[in-house]
């Protein structure tokens, strides 16, 4: 098999590593292996009443925070349950330093004193927060991703002042889209024209599509900056020109169609190089025939020329979608407030807030959305049709 | 399509509100530029059909004509808007002393089929100008670049020197900046390490898995096709945290149990990372040449007593070739210009040129990164033109002569 | 390709023949212009002193992110890692960073008064060391705001009178401070209002009312950029790259320190080092921090020093030749009206304000 040592390889430094990333999004033992005995003496208490639970609970609390406080771990299991509400981080770093120095065998009753180290212990909700999140699997941070939460009376909407995210996937799919469109509306006749031109000149043109491929992302943004902004080379020579007032510059930047105008230059070679090489294996005797028959130009292109390039369409659009929907840097440079997409929400919680559980989650909505595309290009047009040049 | 179509002169009636047409186009922009749009148009398009009347009726003498037109628009525009104004004004009169013959000769029609009707000749330009828009469209951008990379100043802004073309707005200090500086040489020698055995290990490994899934007993075909693409389709920020584990579990058995230098351990895990990466875009190309290969070439070696690695390497791979050579391009563009798996899986002495760029652009504003693109951008017209070289010769090789 | 594998190769078995590594470590940074000041005033000495090699890392950036996936991997390959205050308690939250004790592993000053009395307020987790102070503040066009150049930071809020785009970072930290304090707010009570879901909304409406003349900026060099293109009239930024934009590239831009916000930049040590390279990391950290190192950095670039017994030995630029200490933020002229960053609140309030802010962001 020649195929056992790549898919191996793949398999085991790549798929693997993936799968226990976005495993994250459902795992939540943190809970339990930090508060085991509070946890256990949870379930006998009924957070629908509205009651503190009994001192039992508060006994066990202190049991648990000894340990996780010898461990250190206290701290972190507040950063876990801070992120379903806020203020519990410092609740449990407050806490930590004198919750440390008592004796739970001799010490107690607790309830009083804890409630005297931080008033947020005599809050029934911050118990039922802890109970809501303690089992070791959770659904949580998948209702998170759909602007849900996790509450003791079951899942509900967060509020409304803080739904982002389906915003988010929705703007993400919907600018992906545009993109592509826009880069089947550009590629189409370059390609067309590459693939009709002899050799020599259409190799001379196709230096043209590959510069800006080989030039860097990250220089091809900058540049797109320096184009599009207010003083920039675009809004200058309009003015200049005076097409444009000096007081009306065109706002081109930091809004969506920023980042549509730096996304479809970026990724047009991705659509231009596939409908090429689709485009060079019509024969033209096909259309030259058709013509012969009596069909007028248009007929000729739509029922003859543009079915056989189908395939180069089909599989320049899903190149295209896909690696749009997953883009984060160029957004971030030119999209402004209205041109992020939802993969800046995952570096965000990846790289700043540290809630992986969440971007874990949001990655595997993000993935399964791209499976089911390419499922449905594979049934309709067939992956092996996907050529690149 | 080389036959050239006998070609004869236009009457007035049409090449006059053509020429007019365009005069007032540009007529627009410069009228707009000094405050009456309307009023340019008007002048643009009397002055240049009157031009071409004088020229046709009157002159009939293309070379004086052409330089009175490029000499004549070059001297109005040093008149109304100095230095930029005269080059604005000389290029458009090399183009409409172009234009107004082009037009009035019929040589537009030269190289067309003879029997294009008249609509269809105008759909062939317009078509012609819309490409050459986007066209434009994908390389302005790095037009932009080249000049800010001599900018005397650090920051990516046409400065007014700039404009005037006045030499000290322009500089060379960025490149020099680049040759000069350890963390840009480090990070380009870097870069040229790790991408082309990146780029070899996964061209090697993707055209054996592609020729081996071209075979039509492959069980699971799809799937596995579908795993071994899915690095093209995982969001990065993602791809890059999960192989962070992977790596550095690799990284300490190297380094621990085989006693391995901790630097080439590094490379080692980039490098793997970056091939992983560029795997999809090998697979991709490689299996579409392979759709059209013809399996009967294989088994005729084999009937004449050639072993599969000899098949392989004297009849598949020369036929393959361009695709793998593609297929490569990707790969290597993917881990040249890749910055955040790196930033993930590799530690400061393998900081590649993107990683370096990256730091760059939110540290300091430097046209550095702007020097360094335009380097590329040389290098890459000359990688083109080695692939160019090498698809003639692979087309040579299977008997096709070049078109 | 081939001489390049040999000698890594080759560097590798030289390495395993040669036993005993020399000593190395790796501190990381931000890059650019701050990690240069960190190798003249720490890196170059230290290294003279006691023949450690540095390797200067610039990851700053992702530090938290990749300091976690270490630490989960059981692989932490950094020593000594520089990042902001509020990154610094996020990974003392997360067991992420190792608690140091200024009284036992910090020099005293000079006069002989403690450490952890030398950087009084300034030690706001017990894993962190901060080495200097920085602001955030405006920077303007000297030539887009007339002849009434602005002296309040409310300026920023005020579109007729200066009109034109302002630049603020795309995250809620000191935008809802000031839009709150120039709507009447007084500063003590700042971050009692913003506790509060009406006070989270006041500060936003009040960010609503210039919303469409906000370019966001995610990454420190880009209001400097904007400021440079006359993109923008003003922006808030890190006080050093307007020293440089003003001082050494002689831009035409302003500086206006009223309700700076103070935040930190030092050294944590990642939890889970081997006692050997912990103890090299400790040693570092107490060369870097001492008062004179502190004073030192001030050569290279405009933030204060975190100590006050660094403060009255801040000399001049090395380059430019000119006083730094009327750059420096902590500088009682600058100081007059400044704003403390509340670190506690931020962390408990971060993310939830984030996704409040993102949410009116994209509305």
């Amino acid at each position: 098999m020649l195929v056992a040592p790549l898919l191996l390889f793949v398999l085991f430094s790549f798929i693997v590593p993936i799968a226990s990333m976005l495993f994250r999004s459902v795992e939540n033992g943190i809970v339990q292996d930090t508060l085991p005995l509070t946890v256990e003496a949870l379930q006998n208490w009924d957070e629908t009443t509205g009651e503190l639970p009994d001192e039992a609970v508060y006994d066990a609390f202190v049991r648990d925070m000894i340990v996780a406080i010898d461990n250190k771990t206290h701290t972190r299991l507040g950063s876990r349950l801070n992120y379903e509400e806020t203020g519990m981080s410092s609740m449990f770093r407050r806490s930590g330093r004198k919750l440390g120095k008592m004796d739970p065998e001799t010490d107690g009753p607790f309830k009083d004193q804890v409630i005297e180290i931080h008033d947020g212990w005599g809050d029934p909700n911050t118990w039922a927060v802890i109970k809501t999140h303690s089992p070791a699997v959770t659904n949580g941070y998948f209702l998170n991703a759909v602007d849900m939460r996790r509450t003791p009376e079951g899942a509900q909407s967060q509020p409304e002042d803080k739904q982002i995210l389906i915003k988010l996937f929705g703007r993400t799919l919907f600018m992906s889209l545009v993109i592509t469109g826009s880069c089947i509306l550009l590629a189409y006749p370059v390609s067309y024209l590459l693939a009709n031109l002899p050799m020599r000149v259409s190799n001379l043109l196709m230096i043209l599509v590959l510069l800006p491929f080989w030039t860097s992302l990250l220089v091809r943004t900058s540049a797109w900056k320096v184009m599009l902004q207010q003083q920039g080379v675009i809004n200058e020579t309009l003015v200049w020109l005076g097409l444009v007032a000096d007081d009306a510059r065109l706002v081109i930047i930091n809004n969506q169609i920023g980042t549509i105008v730096a996304m479809t230059h970026i990724l047009l070679p991705f659509m231009i190089l596939p409908m090429y090489s689709v485009m060079q294996t019509i024969p033209p005797t096909y259309t030259r025939a058709a013509k012969s028959m009596g069909a007028t130009n248009w007929t000729t292109f739509w029922r003859i020329y543009f079915p056989q390039s189908i395939p180069g369409i089909g599989a320049g659009s899903i190149l295209v979608f896909i690696l749009a929907i997953g883009y984060y840097i160029t957004p971030e440079i030119v999209g402004g407030t209205k041109g992020v997409f939802i993969s800046n929400r995952i570096a965000y919680h990846i790289s700043s807030s540290l809630n992986w559980g969440l971007a874990a989650a949001l990655g595997t909505i993000l993935l399964a959305v791209v499976m089911l595309l390419y499922w449905c290009y594979d049934k309709i047009v067939g992956i092996d049709n996907v050529k690149l040049g | 399509m080389a036959a050239l179509t006998p070609i004869s002169r236009k009457p007035l009636s049409m090449v006059l509100p053509t020429v007019a047409a365009a005069g007032g186009f540009l007529g627009m922009f410069v009228g707009a530029g000094q405050g009456s749009a309307f009023l340019g148009i008007l002048i643009g398009a009397a002055l240049m059909a009157g031009l071409a009347w004088v020229y046709i009726t009157i002159l009939d003498n293309e070379r004086v004509a052409r330089w009175i037109t490029i000499l004549g628009l070059g001297v109005i525009g040093l008149f109304f808007a100095g230095f930029t104004g005269m080059i604005v004004g000389l290029l458009a009169g090399w183009f409409f002393a172009f234009f107004i013959f082009w037009l009035y000769e019929g040589r537009y029609r030269q190289r067309l089929l003879p029997y294009l009707t008249g609509q269809q000749v105008f759909g062939h330009y317009f078509f012609r100008v819309i490409c050459g828009a986007i066209f434009v469209f994908l390389i302005t951008p790095i037009l932009v670049v080249l000049p800010l990379s001599f900018n005397a100043q650090d920051f990516f802004t046409f400065t007014p020197e700039m404009l005037r073309l006045d030499p000290e707005g322009y500089s060379l200090k960025h490149y020099r900046d680049f040759f000069t500086n350890n963390e840009w040489q480090r990070s380009f020698k870097n870069s040229l390490i790790i991408a082309p055995i990146a780029t070899v290990i996964s061209v090697t490994l993707g055209t054996l898995a592609a020729i081996g899934l071209s075979q039509s007993h492959v069980p699971g075909r799809r799937a596995i096709m579908g795993i071994l693409i899915s690095p093209m389709i995982v969001p990065l920020i993602i791809s890059a945290t999960g192989m962070f584990f992977f790596y550095s579990d690799i990284g300490r058995f190297l380094e621990g149990t085989l006693g391995m230098d901790k630097n080439f351990v590094g490379y080692i895990k980039v490098v793997l990372a970056h091939a992983v990466l560029g795997i999809p875009f090998v697979i991709i190309t490689v299996t579409a040449t392979l759709v059209g290969f013809d399996q009967s070439l294989t088994r005729a070696a084999a009937n004449m007593g050639a072993g599969p690695v000899r098949t392989f390497f004297k009849i598949q791979m020369p036929l393959i070739l361009p695709g793998v050579i593609s297929g490569g391009l990707f790969a290597f563009i993917t881990s040249f210009d890749e910055v955040v798996v790196v930033l993930f899986v590799g530690s400061a002495s393998q900081k590649t040129l993107p990683w370096q760029m990256f730091t760059g652009l939110r540290e300091q504003i430097s046209p550095t990164i702007l020097a360094v693109a335009t380097i590329l951008v040389v290098i890459s017209i000359a990688l083109l033109a080695t692939v160019e070289l090498l698809r003639r010769r692979s087309e040579r090789l299977r008997g096709l002569s070049p078109a | 390709m081939k001489v390049t594998k040999t000698t890594l190769l080759a560097s590798a078995v030289a390495a395993v023949a040669g036993g005993a590594m020399a000593e190395e470590m790796t501190i990381v940074s931000w890059g650019g212009a701050y990690s240069k000041s960190q190798l003249k005033a720490y890196h170059e000495p230290y290294s003279e002193k006691t023949g450690v090699t540095i390797l200067n890392d610039d990851s700053s950036a992702e530090a938290v992110a990749k300091l976690r996936a270490m630490n989960e991997a059981g692989n932490i390959t950094w020593d000594v890692v520089d990042v902001v205050a509020a990154d610094a308690i996020r990974l003392c939250d997360e067991g992420l960073a190792m608690e140091i004790d200024p009284e036992v592993h910090l020099a005293a000053a000079p006069d002989g008064t403690s450490a952890a009395d030398d950087f009084g307020d300034m030690l706001v987790s017990e894993c962190y060391i901060p080495t200097i102070v920085y602001s955030t503040t405006f920077g303007y066009r000297t030539d887009l705001v007339g002849d009434t150049p602005p002296t309040s930071v409310c300026a920023v809020f005020d579109t007729d009178a200066y009109p034109g785009k302002r630049a603020l970072e795309k995250r809620p930290i000191n935008n809802m401070e000031w839009a709150l304090i120039c709507d009447g707010v007084p500063k003590d009570q700042v971050y009692d209002v913003l506790e509060t879901s009406e006070g989270q909304d006041q500060a936003l409406a009040k960010l609503a009312t210039i919303k469409d003349d906000v370019i966001w900026w995610s990454s420190g060099s880009d209001t400097p950029q904007l400021l440079a293109d006359g993109e923008i009239v003003m922006g808030s930024t890190y006080n050093g790259r307007l020293f440089s934009l003003i001082e050494e590239q002689n831009q035409p831009v302003g500086m206006l320190w009223d309700a700076q916000v103070f935040d930190l930049d030092g050294f944590i040590i990642p939890a889970g080092l081997s006692e050997e390279r912990q103890q090299r990391a400790l040693d570092y950290i107490f060369f870097a921090s001492d008062t004179q190192r502190l004073a030192d950095q001030a050569k290279w670039i405009s933030y204060g020093p975190a100590r006050s017994s660094s403060a009255p030995l801040v000399s001049q630029h090395a380059e430019l030749g000119i006083d730094m200490a009327p750059h420096m933020p902590t500088d009682p002229e600058n100081a007059k009206n400044t704003f403390l960053y509340n670190f506690e609140f931020w962390a408990d309030y971060r993310d939830d304000i984030d996704a409040k802010f993102q949410a009116w962001l994209a509305q």
